[in-house]
């Protein structure tokens, strides 16, 4: 185990494969640009490239270059220069399997940075996850951990089918322990991040951390939370959530999105058709205001979800219901 | 460089293929009204073009790789595709090449080197640079034909990878079959370079690869232009722009219309829209297809007897084709739900 930060172990598990598999490539804008770059000395520029700003050609060539049997890693950097691209992302890479009765595979990875609440205003801020998440094809990762980071990665590449890789802007040098050596995290397992009997929280990403400080706070005043982490919302766990909610009763959902646009309300009405029975009151949906993120500080904190509102929210589910 | 031309067996077979796929698309457009209702959607025809497509394709080699879009009926059976799947798929029939999952639009044949095709004009253009990629990483001398329309070089995908391709030199051929049109726009319309009389090969010159305007309706011609491209991407020199002039002989696809409204093909829209009859009659009299058949009989490479046997033996293969086509169950109903992931 080493102590690493999110971003080192995103860059961990990228090597993990390249090393095991000549086939990976990673291209994207601004990196590889000498012949000392980490990725550039020990790959070389057959699989490790820079490319010019252009969204739409390094998605394109990525699938091509995958349906021609490699496995390419794009670097975006931020989910919204994606939206450049969305064709690409949304009515290529998912498409081609199927339109052609399983001929071709697209094993690729659109490694892309969101919600990134520190002043970047409108344009660079958003949760764009749940976008990508109803798109028959595409698989959608969201490491909260440092460890899960790499191993998802790793586990992105392995996987035969483009993935969207969405690592959260806020958690890149938080610290965590990282696995030495092969490190896999499996798709479509959800982590429990703290176990409690009272209520559920669904969570992704950097909510993941105010959820737990929520939690936190609630504990002192005899309220047990659980926290789950689902890591992969397609592929969605919901077994670990509905067994959760059948233990609790109770479900909160957080969501850095505004409220329409949200994982959290789609896993909201999972739990509401096949978890009904289990519940004890309404589910309670935290989520961002319904506004473009404002650049001021205040502001984007009043926008954001935050400890205080995921707190309130719990407080509320525990006295609605039976 | 120079290239060896095409001896009189491929010249021959060049005229088989253009006849082949000028038969199944005359077969696709009947199919309208000999079996109304069976095929659904959209359908755009390769006729006019088959000299480009063959001439392309007679540089071919296994191991390469070509993509296209939409209009994709002509490049299969040029490689060998069965065009009794073909058909099948395209009436979405369990025998389907897709297995009935993709239709008309997007016909690909992994086995025989057709790797795919967008619906979505110039998105299909990046895919083929990303084939040329992994080309250019086996180092075999593989290359990458990229088909797409002249409409397709205005979008930003067209651009995007042409600058990257020859950054990179990567091995693809980007050949531009220019119809004159997209859909009812005219290339004058929407396109600066033409509507300033210039080709729209000049631009290659933005990207310093080289940019050849071609007689799409004469196979020689295309094949030897090509032929350079190929022999050049295949040395690692890089990619290059083709545009090749073709006529498309048939509206830009069958009408669009909702379920009950029986389909056809209406009339070009030289006709229908610019009252331009002259121009749909002047390429109808310039007809590739015939053309060719007249220079190999004239030249005495095939008899006319001989044609006139290619004629058949390729009207009974299409016929065949459609009746298969035709008696081809549908696919299971679960099958929908297969093939959504690998
Ligand atoms: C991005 C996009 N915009 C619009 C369309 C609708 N459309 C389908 S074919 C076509 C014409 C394309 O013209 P061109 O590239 O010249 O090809 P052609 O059909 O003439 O072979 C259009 C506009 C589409 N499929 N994709
Ligand atoms: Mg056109």
């Amino acid at each position: 185990m080493a102590q690493l930060p999110f971003i080192a172990a995103i860059d961990a598990g990228i090597h993990q494969e390249m090393r095991r598999d000549p086939n990976v490539l990673y291209f994207g804008q601004n990196l590889a640009t000498t012949e000392n770059h980490e990725f550039v000395a020990e790959y070389g520029h057959d699989r490790v490239r820079v490319t010019p700003i252009s969204e739409t050609a390094e998605i394109g060539i990525a699938i091509g270059a995958a349906m021609a049997g490699l496995r390419p890693v794009v670097e975006l950097y931020m989910a919204e220069f994606m939206l450049v691209a969305m064709d690409q992302v949304v009515n290529e890479a998912p498409r081609f399997r199927y339109m052609t009765g399983g001929q071709v595979k697209v094993p690729l990875v659109l490694k892309a940075g969101f919600g990134f609440a520190a002043g970047w205003a409108g344009q660079h801020t958003g949760s764009l996850t749940a976008l990508f998440m109803g798109v028959p094809g595409l698989k959608v990762v969201v490491p909260s951990t440092a460890a899960d980071a790499k191993g998802l990665m790793a586990t992105a590449i392995r996987d035969d089918n483009p993935v969207v890789f969405m690592h959260h802007y806020l958690l890149t040098l938080e610290h965590g322990e990282v696995p030495d050596g092969e490190h896999l995290v499996p798709f479509g397992v959800a982590a429990v991040r703290r176990t409690g009997s009272d209520v559920t929280i669904v969570a992704t990403g950097w909510m993941v951390n105010r959820a737990l400080g929520a939690a936190a706070t609630l504990a002192a005043e005899g309220i047990e939370v659980e926290v789950i982490d689902p890591r992969t919302v397609a592929p969605l766990d919901l077994d670990t959530i509905l067994t959760s909610v059948a233990k609790t009763g109770r479900l909160v959902v957080v969501d850095q999105a505004p409220r329409h646009a949200t994982v959290g309300g789609i896993i909201a009405a999972d739990v509401a058709e096949f978890g009904f029975s289990s519940l004890k009151a309404p589910i309670l949906q935290v989520n961002a205001r319904d506004v473009t993120v404002p650049y001021s500080e205040p502001l984007e904190a009043y926008v954001i979800p935050d400890e205080a509102r995921i707190v309130d929210a719990v407080r509320r589910v525990m006295q609605s219901g039976g | 460089m120079s290239l060896q031309s095409p001896s009189s067996e491929q010249q021959i077979e060049m005229l088989t293929q253009m006849l082949r796929i000028r038969e199944f698309e005359e077969r696709v457009k009947r199919t309208f009204t000999e079996y109304p209702g069976v095929i659904r959607g959209h359908t755009h025809l390769a006729d006019g073009a088959e000299a480009s497509i063959v001439g392309a394709l007679s540089h071919f080699k296994k191991g390469d790789a070509a993509l296209a879009t939409y209009r994709c009926h002509g490049y299969p059976l040029a490689l060998g595709t069965d065009p009794k799947a073909m058909m099948a798929e395209i009436l979405g029939r369990a025998d389907g090449i897709c297995k009935g999952l993709g239709g008309s639009m997007h016909l690909t044949d992994v086995a025989n080197g057709f790797l795919g095709t967008s619906g979505i004009v110039g998105a299909g253009i990046p895919h083929a640079a990303g084939a040329a990629w992994a080309a250019q990483i086996r180092k075999k001398g593989e290359v990458v034909f990229c088909f797409f329309g002249d409409g397709a070089s205005k979008q930003g995908a067209f651009h995007e990878t042409l600058n990257i391709a020859s950054l990179w030199k990567l091995p693809v051929i980007f050949v531009m079959e220019n119809n004159g049109y997209n859909v009812v726009t005219t290339s004058e319309q929407e396109d600066a370079n033409a509507a300033a009389g210039q080709p729209l090969a000049i631009k290659a010159t933005s990207y310093v690869m080289p940019g050849v305007t071609v007689d799409g309706t004469d196979p020689l011609a295309v094949a030897e232009v090509v032929g350079h491209a190929v022999a050049r991407a295949r040395a690692g020199e890089g990619p290059s722009l083709i545009e090749s002039k073709v006529y498309r002989l048939s509206a830009h696809g069958n009408i669009i219309a909702p379920p009950g409204v029986p389909l056809h093909y209406p009339e070009h829209e030289a006709i229908t829209v610019f009252g331009k009859r002259e121009e749909y009659e002047a390429a109808l009299r310039g007809d590739p297809v015939p053309r060719f058949r007249g220079k190999l009989v004239q030249s005495g490479i095939l008899s006319g007897a001989a044609a006139d046997a290619l004629n058949a033996q390729v009207a009974a293969e299409m016929d065949v084709a459609v009746k298969f086509a035709v008696a081809s169950p549908f696919p299971a109903l679960e099958s929908a739900l297969d093939n959504v992931y690998a």
